[in-house]
């Protein structure tokens, strides 16, 4: 029974990281139906910032921090600015295509920085502190993603729901062209949204970074949030996050009782088997196709 | 570009005699090729002549049928693995053994097309994507296939000739490719391909004019799914040792890119596209030999960057012509080719 709840627990850690990438990803599909794949790389050259600001600066933490959401923020709008706006006939395989591509632009530009060994990130709390409770342990990591992903999730939902921005964003995606007709300047709603979803996507990178600081460390991450996302219906919110906490505690279980070996895996046969039986995802309104 | 008169002048593989003459002459400087230059440029030719397939397979895919797939490293990896313990563990000739390894991937493509019969976009990229690093996992799992230590390839032997040498290899696998690229080329000209082309530009529409979409949709994955094991199976004999970690979430991007580069539906284009990407691929593992630029890498990365990350550059190149293709000309290679037919018909006006 102890080994039960551990397994929930942990899983619920590893389901948080999935949350906040799923977030992101959410995010931006909402706004402008883009399946981002450089999420996760985007996170990473933001975690690969601060630790260079925190090795070479000598400045305080929170500042790090603050400068890389800053930083992350603006690498967001900036894609979106430069590169994804710029393209012509955007279709679902070409984004992909462009987004794949400023993932591995990215990938290869911080290995190319840092070399591909693990470095260390200067984190205020370490990678092994951790709570016990009972015979449970926790780590005070997993603690601060959790509440981090359940923010986020509560603020960002409070935003799409209620916010003159969150909601110009929703109707941007709704019908662009509506959208700009009542007076909401599309082009600046997408590069904020690209700017915030950055942002969302790097807390996850700065939460993984101390455990794991290699150039490859957000593509697990990525994926089972992209998997997430797809699995909650792409467009909801606590969608995303009930299937990324879904995902991490099955996940879990799966390689506490089933096979360690297959644990990685196991997140991608469930999300087939849940599109065969909700092609939208759980938690989406029913599909309809755009003719 | 030119006006098609009646169907035969549709379905014909030569338009006229100078095609005719480019193409024999194309094919018989590809079969003397061997004697000119050296065995380096050999393994350069196989190892792009088997993405080649692969390209073309993907390109029926995502080209011609508009379908998504980023799992097609998995179907290679099925391709190879499959080929190789037919052949070491239960002695199957390989005339034999490559049919059927490129049939059993096919059946995963079939299988692998059912689910996507539901889904679209964002929903069919992540399920193949999990289908390809699934696939890998399991081999790396299963004792038979050697695990994760990986297993040897034979030499082929097809009756008393056994093939040892790149050089065999490569006539080999250019009798191969060349006659996979006119079948796939015969099959888009007729009523399959003219449906697999409907299904791509709008799947109601066909659906309403009979083209029975559950069978062509599977169809186009099981096809391309078996140039993929086809492909796969010739690179175990090139690598002459392969292991789960060869067939990585990378080489299925790097197949995407090639096509997306070449430009989507047509075949041309997947050639040109693979040979570019290989090429260049190549080229950079070794980014710091090249001339002129090598050197001045060097010194950048010292000063700036780290040495020992250098040969991550390939990245950064592959994705900038990913996203630069995408930008500027969405048609890729082939659709500069258009531009410039175009442009030089017409010259002085």
């Amino acid at each position: 029974m102890i080994d039960f709840i551990q397994m929930i627990v942990s899983g619920v850690a590893t389901g948080s990281t999935y949350a906040l990438m799923g977030l992101a990803m959410v995010i931006i599909y909402k706004t402008s139906e883009v399946p981002n794949f450089a999420q996760g790389e985007m996170a990473l050259i933001t975690s690969y910032f601060a630790m260079m600001l925190l090795t070479t600066m000598n400045i305080s933490v929170y500042l790090a921090f603050f400068l890389s959401f800053v930083f992350a923020a603006i690498l967001g709008a900036f894609l979106e600015f430069a590169i994804l706006r710029r393209a012509k006939e955007p279709n679902v395989l070409g984004m992909i295509v462009i987004t794949i591509g400023i993932e591995m632009i990215i990938l290869g530009f911080v290995s190319w920085k840092f070399g591909a060994e693990q470095k260390v990130m200067p984190f205020p709390i370490g990678p092994y502190d951790g709570y016990i409770l009972g015979d449970i342990y926790i780590s005070k990591l997993d603690v601060l993603t959790l509440i981090s992903a359940l923010l986020f999730m509560i603020v960002l939902y409070l935003f799409f729901k209620f916010s003159k921005l969150g909601l110009a964003m929703k109707a941007t995606q709704q019908n662009s062209v509506a959208a700009q007709i009542v007076g909401i300047r599309t082009n600046r709603i997408m590069m904020m949204t690209w700017g915030i979803s950055s942002l969302v996507g790097a807390t996850a990178g700065l939460l993984i970074a101390p455990t794991a600081m290699q150039p490859f460390m957000m593509w697990d991450p990525m994926l089972k949030g992209f998997a997430a996302a797809v699995m909650g219906g792409m467009t909801s919110l606590p969608g995303a996050v009930i299937a990324a906490y879904m995902l991490g505690i099955i996940e879990n279980l799966f390689g506490g009782y089933i096979s360690i070996e297959f644990k990685t895996v196991v997140a991608f046969v469930i999300i087939v088997l849940v599109l065969c039986i909700k092609p939208s995802g759980l938690f989406a309104r029913h599909y309809v196709k755009k003719v | 570009m030119d006006m098609k008169r009646d169907y035969y002048e549709d379905v014909q593989l030569f338009t006229s005699p100078v095609v005719v003459f480019w193409c024999a002459f194309l094919i018989g400087s590809l079969y003397l090729l061997p004697f000119f230059v050296s065995n380096y440029y050999i393994y350069v030719a196989n190892y792009i002549a088997i993405n080649i397939i692969v390209a073309t397979g993907l390109n029926l895919l995502v080209g011609y049928t508009g379908q998504i797939s980023l799992g097609h490293a998995g179907f290679f990896a099925i391709g190879a693995y499959g080929t190789t313990v037919l052949m070491v563990k239960l002695s199957v000739p390989f005339l034999i053994a490559l049919p059927s390894a490129a049939l059993i991937a096919a059946g995963f493509g079939f299988l692998l097309g059912l689910p996507a019969l539901r889904l679209e976009g964002p929903y069919l990229a992540i399920a193949t994507l999990g289908f390809g690093l699934t696939i890998t996992q399991i081999i790396g799992r299963i004792e038979l296939f050697g695990g994760r230590d990986g297993i040897h390839v034979p030499d082929i032997n097809i009756g008393s000739w056994i093939i040892d040498t790149d050089k065999e290899f490569y006539f080999l696998l250019i009798t191969l490719t060349i006659f996979l690229l006119l079948f796939m080329r015969n099959l888009i000209k007729t009523r399959m391909g003219r449906a697999f082309i409907a299904i791509r530009d709008a799947d109601i529409a066909a659906e309403t004019m009979g083209v029975n979409i559950v069978f062509y949709k599977t169809l186009a994955f099981a096809i391309s799914a078996f140039y993929a094991g086809i492909a796969g199976g010739m690179y175990a004999f090139v690598l002459k040792f392969i292991e789960p970690e060869t067939f990585t979430l990378l080489m299925s991007i790097l197949f995407l890119a090639m096509v997306v580069v070449g430009g989507l539906g047509s075949m041309m284009g997947s050639i040109t596209g693979a040979a570019l990407l290989c090429w260049l691929d190549l080229k950079l593992r070794n980014i710091l030999d090249i001339p002129y630029v090598g050197e001045w890498l060097k010194d950048l990365s010292e000063s700036w960057f780290s040495l020992t990350g250098v040969s991550n550059i390939q990245y950064i190149v592959f994705g900038s012509i990913m996203v630069g293709i995408m930008l500027f000309e969405p048609l890729g290679i082939y659709g500069i080719w258009i531009r410039t037919k175009k442009y030089w018909r017409t010259w002085p006006f």
